[in-house]
């Protein structure tokens, strides 16, 4: 458990304990699963969330994102660090 | 979104409320259970809740929620874990903990138990064992929490509020912290099924509620990134209602532990509404076709002020329970609501059954009061 409230990322993110990411055939979108929380994602926000698997670093998944979008890697880097930092606010992701 | 619906308008739910039996070793005096509490030989049996677990994810369903009464008085818990799993379920597990020892834990974590929500009544034993009617039930949740987290748990802790505890609101919060959750649910009780006939031993006044949010508000920042807090708001003092289940048949639906699907917790208590049970229909038909689910899904039941609100689709005129309960209409706006011509008797109710101070429960599926059997 973090000793401190500040949301640095962790080095090699994953899904926290009780946090699941399926993919939902009736909506047709991945949604990850928390306790009484359902986040509906598609794209991007997908592609990063797969990545989350404790064998990457978030370097490794932004190089892997601008990869797949052929995208600005800053303006990658900027949204993976973004959506990675909400997720650990809300306990959903660790390291 | 919803494309795949069976009808366009009716959305697919997310989540199922599974009453797996109605016994209980406890007796909260809020409990949502109905006040006809169901019994052990009508309880569907394994294979049912397989069926209806499948059914359930078949239809969009993400997250089942394993409820009772106490859901570890079933001996056949793990294999009813297994299922929910099986079938692509988030499982979650609302437990008071007794009868649930570490053995059926490590099972239940094995087999894909996703999470766990432990109730809590106080801080302090004395008053917690008061309000649950069993001695040694607080000890009890103590050293399970520590099973809880010992085995890797998303871990809940769910404290009820109402008179004797909003006091100590912050103090419960404290003790979730330091048991280890990831998350707190501070839920103002809710005056449906039990809570109702005891209203006036659990209503708190204006002033105690008002402090109660705020000590919340103090504390939320402490906690930030550490552990979530979610509070489940008051409804008497309140100024808008609540989107009671987020909508009738919008979101979720019950399933009793006799296979009864029901919009929420209380909805019997509704007359006149057909409910469908698992034993003759299909998950999916129910959810589509029972007249229950349809009588107040959307907005075309609404009488006024909901029917021009703008709100209307947003809070969905609240809660149809309390509705009838107060204002003697199911169809009538929830007196919660500023603007329902009920709103002052609601307020009204509050105040003076607050000022009554009744300190004597009617406990869950006793007989008596507090006072004529020992606990």
């Amino acid at each position: 458990m973090q000793e401190r409230v500040s949301p640095r990322l962790p080095e090699y993110p994953r899904l926290a304990a009780g946090v699941r990411l399926q993919f939902d055939g009736r909506r047709g979108l991945w949604v990850l699963l928390g306790p009484e929380r359902i986040i509906e994602t598609e794209g991007p926000a997908s592609e990063i969330l797969q990545r989350c698997d404790g064998s990457r670093t978030v370097e490794q998944i932004v190089d892997e994102l601008a990869r797949l979008y052929a995208a600005d890697r800053d303006e990658i880097a900027n949204d993976v660090t973004e959506m990675l930092s909400e997720l650990v606010m809300k306990r959903m992701l660790v390291g | 979104m919803n494309a795949q619906s069976a009808k366009a308008d009716i959305p697919s739910p997310l989540g199922l409320l599974a009453e797996l039996t109605h016994r209980c070793p406890l007796a909260c005096p809020y409990c949502s259970n109905s006040l006809a509490l169901e019994d052990r030989q009508n309880e569907l049996d394994t294979s049912i809740w397989n069926r209806v677990f499948h059914e359930a994810a078949a239809m969009g369903v993400l997250h089942v929620h394993l409820s009772g009464g106490e859901p570890a008085s079933r001996r056949d818990l793990t294999d009813i874990v297994a299922a929910a799993h099986a079938a692509g379920l988030y499982t979650n597990l609302i437990t008071s903990s007794i009868g649930l020892g570490f053995e059926r834990l490590r099972q239940m974590k094995a087999l894909g138990l996703d999470h766990i929500q432990l109730s809590l009544q106080d801080v302090d034993a004395t008053s917690a064992d008061r309000i649950a009617g069993y001695r040694g039930s607080h000890a009890a949740k103590i050293a399970f929490a520590q099973s809880v987290v010992e085995l890797g748990f998303a871990f809940t802790v769910n404290a009820v509020i109402h008179s004797a505890n909003i006091s100590r609101v912050t103090e419960m919060m404290e003790l979730a912290a330091s048991l280890g959750a990831g998350r707190v649910e501070i839920a103002h009780a809710q005056y449906y099924g039990w809570a109702l006939p005891n209203r006036r031993a659990l209503m708190p006044t204006r002033e105690q509620v008002a402090r109660a949010m705020r000590d919340v508000e103090e504390v939320y920042p402490r906690y930030e990134g550490r552990m979530l807090i979610d509070l489940v708001v008051p409804d008497y003092y309140a100024r808008r209602p609540k989107p009671c289940v987020g909508g009738w048949g919008q979101r979720s639906l019950n399933v009793t532990p006799s296979g009864r699907v029901l919009p929420c917790h209380a909805a019997e208590t509704i007359p006149g509404l057909q409910f469908w049970s698992v034993h003759d229909h299909a998950l999916e038909a129910i959810w589509a076709e029972s007249p229950a689910f349809q009588t107040f899904r959307g907005t075309e039941w609404m009488l006024e002020p909901c029917r021009s609100c703008a709100l209307r689709d947003s809070d969905f005129g609240g809660c149809r329970c309390q509705a009838l309960a107060i204002a003697g209409d199911a169809r009538a706006t929830d007196p919660a609501c500023e603007l329902s011509p009920h709103h002052s008797l609601m307020n009204r109710i509050a105040e003076t059954d607050s000022a009554l101070a009744e300190s004597d429960y009617i406990y869950r599926g006793r007989r008596r009061r507090a006072d004529a059997t020992p606990m």
